[in-house]
């Protein structure tokens, strides 16, 4: 078994198990257990708890003081870092922090936009972009150097990620950008929430005919409808999602109180579906203000126990 | 050109309502082409203070002048005569020509009336959109000629983020996405592997982030 880092979500990949992450958004106040309480609901049934970054750029908790608590408590964090915030000296510095607590994941985007969030007036930073980011951290980690050339003492030993979007436009570019984003250093790859299942298909037929699917890990996204009313919101309202019309037509056939059942039931059916897809190495399942189901989530699908690895 | 437009007239109003003697300066070159501050808009401008003030029954000397450019001393010049008539010139160049004439004016006020807005293009009449941001080095020979730090929300080197819709981008669906145009162009121009080429890390060292940049042309001095 061949890995790079201690990360535990990486030895479990790399023992060729199917991968199980979630992920918990910070708190809009400084209540640490609001973190330590939604770690708890999932922690036994996940591999590891992603930390969102000032998610659709709504100022919380950061993300590295989050996955501190989750540390603490034994449960595996992934940093989430956006390049919005964070000019190329607070990125290094805050890698640096996360990895003086050996969290050991951490998974690189660019951030949405500030106009979506709560300060639209405020400036962006975007001195790196994700790409960048990836190849910041591989560079910190692999040459213990910082991106200024001096040496690190005690480089950060993280286990590197990158978000993919099989869905967005302009489709013709969306296996190349995989290819681009494992070419600056990514190891996993965590996807957009998957509803299409056969363009997500397509997509990673053709990332296979590349070979990229053994050249990182993909873990596919997936996120539990909880209302017809979610699921239409998502089709059209939220950038770069797709939701076919069949899916909102499911959830918008059954009875009010049963649609989140109904929402759960298709989340399963699609990881079991994409479990026999040739490259798929796990799933990032983000229950949106709905961690609780998660355990659920997991049991049906039959990814329960979690495997353990030393 | 530097694209700029129009100040409101109330905001032009409050800064010069305590003066008696106004002068409009114009600029004869970007801002003419822009519709901002030439001299059309000079005497627009001119004729609505006064009408103003008129009805306020304040008497006012307003005056025009539209010099060729307000960014070079030997225009700027031409007002060395008459400067001393005035309490307040409203400068309607640029941001540099607005400050170049408060540099060289130095006792007398001089007020912005127009906003400065970026450097860019006419897209068709009445509007204009942005085009470059001056970063000091241009990249447009990796990315098909289109720029990704002026029209990338994101100022994104390796693009498109995951928020592009539909050719456009996630902050406004009027707003074609930077990265869309530029895939489409290498598409055309048959380079789509150039695509996968990574842009490094960027020098911003030659951007504003550098402090206020100079070029200095040894050749060419004097
Ligand atoms: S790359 Fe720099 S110099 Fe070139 S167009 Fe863009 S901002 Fe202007
Ligand atoms: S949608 Fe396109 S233009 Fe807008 S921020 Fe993303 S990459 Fe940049």
């Amino acid at each position: 078994m061949n890995t790079n880092t201690p990360s535990k979500l990486e030895k479990i990949l790399a023992a060729g198990h199917l991968a199980v992450t979630s992920e918990c958004g910070p708190p809009r106040g400084s209540d640490g257990e609001f973190v330590t309480k939604k770690a708890k609901m999932i922690k036994d049934h996940v591999d590891a708890i992603n930390v969102t970054d000032n998610q659709t750029s709504v100022t919380r908790l950061c993300s590295l003081a989050a996955c501190i608590h989750l540390k603490l408590m034994g449960v595996e964090p992934v940093l989430q870092m956006v390049t919005r915030d964070r000019n190329r000296i607070a990125l290094q510095s805050d890698i640096l922090g996360a990895a003086s607590f050996d969290i050991y994941n951490i998974l690189c985007l660019s951030g949405d936009h500030q106009i979506f969030g709560d300060n639209p007036h405020g400036q962006n930073v975007f001195d790196l972009d994700s790409i960048n980011l990836v190849q910041t951290v591989r560079f910190m980690r692999d040459e213990a150097k910082f991106l200024g050339g001096e040496d690190i003492q005690r480089p950060p030993k993280m286990f590197v990620g990158a978000a993919a979007n099989p869905f967005a436009d302009p489709f013709e570019i969306r296996v190349r950008r995989l290819a681009k984003k494992i070419a600056a250093g990514a190891e996993f790859i965590q996807t957009q929430c998957v509803y299409n299942v056969e363009k997500f298909e397509s997509w990673m037929k053709m990332a296979r005919d590349r070979g990229l699917h053994e050249k990182t890990y993909i873990l596919a996204g997936v996120t539990p409808l909880k209302s017809a009313g979610m699921a239409r919101y998502m089709k059209n309202r939220v950038p770069g999602m797709d939701v076919p019309d069949g899916i909102v037509k499911r959830m918008s056939g059954v009875p009010k109180e049963k649609q989140p059942e109904e929402g759960i039931k298709i989340c399963v059916e699609t990881i079991q579906r994409l479990r026999e897809v040739e490259g798929v190495r796990g799933f990032h399942i983000m229950a949106i203000e709905w961690e609780e189901k998660v355990p659920e989530i997991v049991e049906r699908s039959g990814l329960y126990p979690r495997p353990e690895v030393v | 050109m530097i694209v700029a437009k129009q100040k409101p007239i109330e905001e032009i109003i409050e800064g010069v309502r305590d003066y008696e003697k106004i002068l409009i300066a114009g600029c004869n070159e970007c801002v003419t082409v822009c519709e901002a501050g030439g001299k059309k808009e000079v005497g627009i401008l001119a004729s609505a203070l006064r009408m103003y003030f008129m009805n306020q029954g304040k008497n006012m000397k307003i005056d025009e002048v539209t010099l060729e450019r307000q960014c070079d001393h030997e225009y700027l010049e031409e007002l060395r005569k008459i400067i001393d008539r005035y309490d307040v010139v409203i400068s309607l160049a640029c941001g540099a020509g607005v400050q170049f004439m408060a540099e060289k004016y130095f006792r007398t006020r001089v007020l912005p009336g127009v906003d400065t807005c970026f450097m860019g293009v006419t897209e068709e009449r009445g509007v204009w959109s942005e085009r470059c941001q001056g970063c000091g080095k241009c990249i447009l020979g990796e990315t098909a000629g289109i720029c990704p730090i002026s029209r990338c929300a994101k100022r994104i080197l390796n693009g498109p983020c995951g928020g592009s819709t539909k050719g456009k981008c996630e902050i406004d669906k009027e707003l074609d996405c930077a990265w869309q145009l530029i895939i489409d162009r290498l598409n055309e121009l048959g380079r789509l592997d150039d695509y996968e080429k990574i842009i490094p890390i960027k020098d911003w060292s030659t951007e504003r982030a550098g402090g206020p940049r100079r070029v200095v042309r040894e050749d060419l001095r004097l």
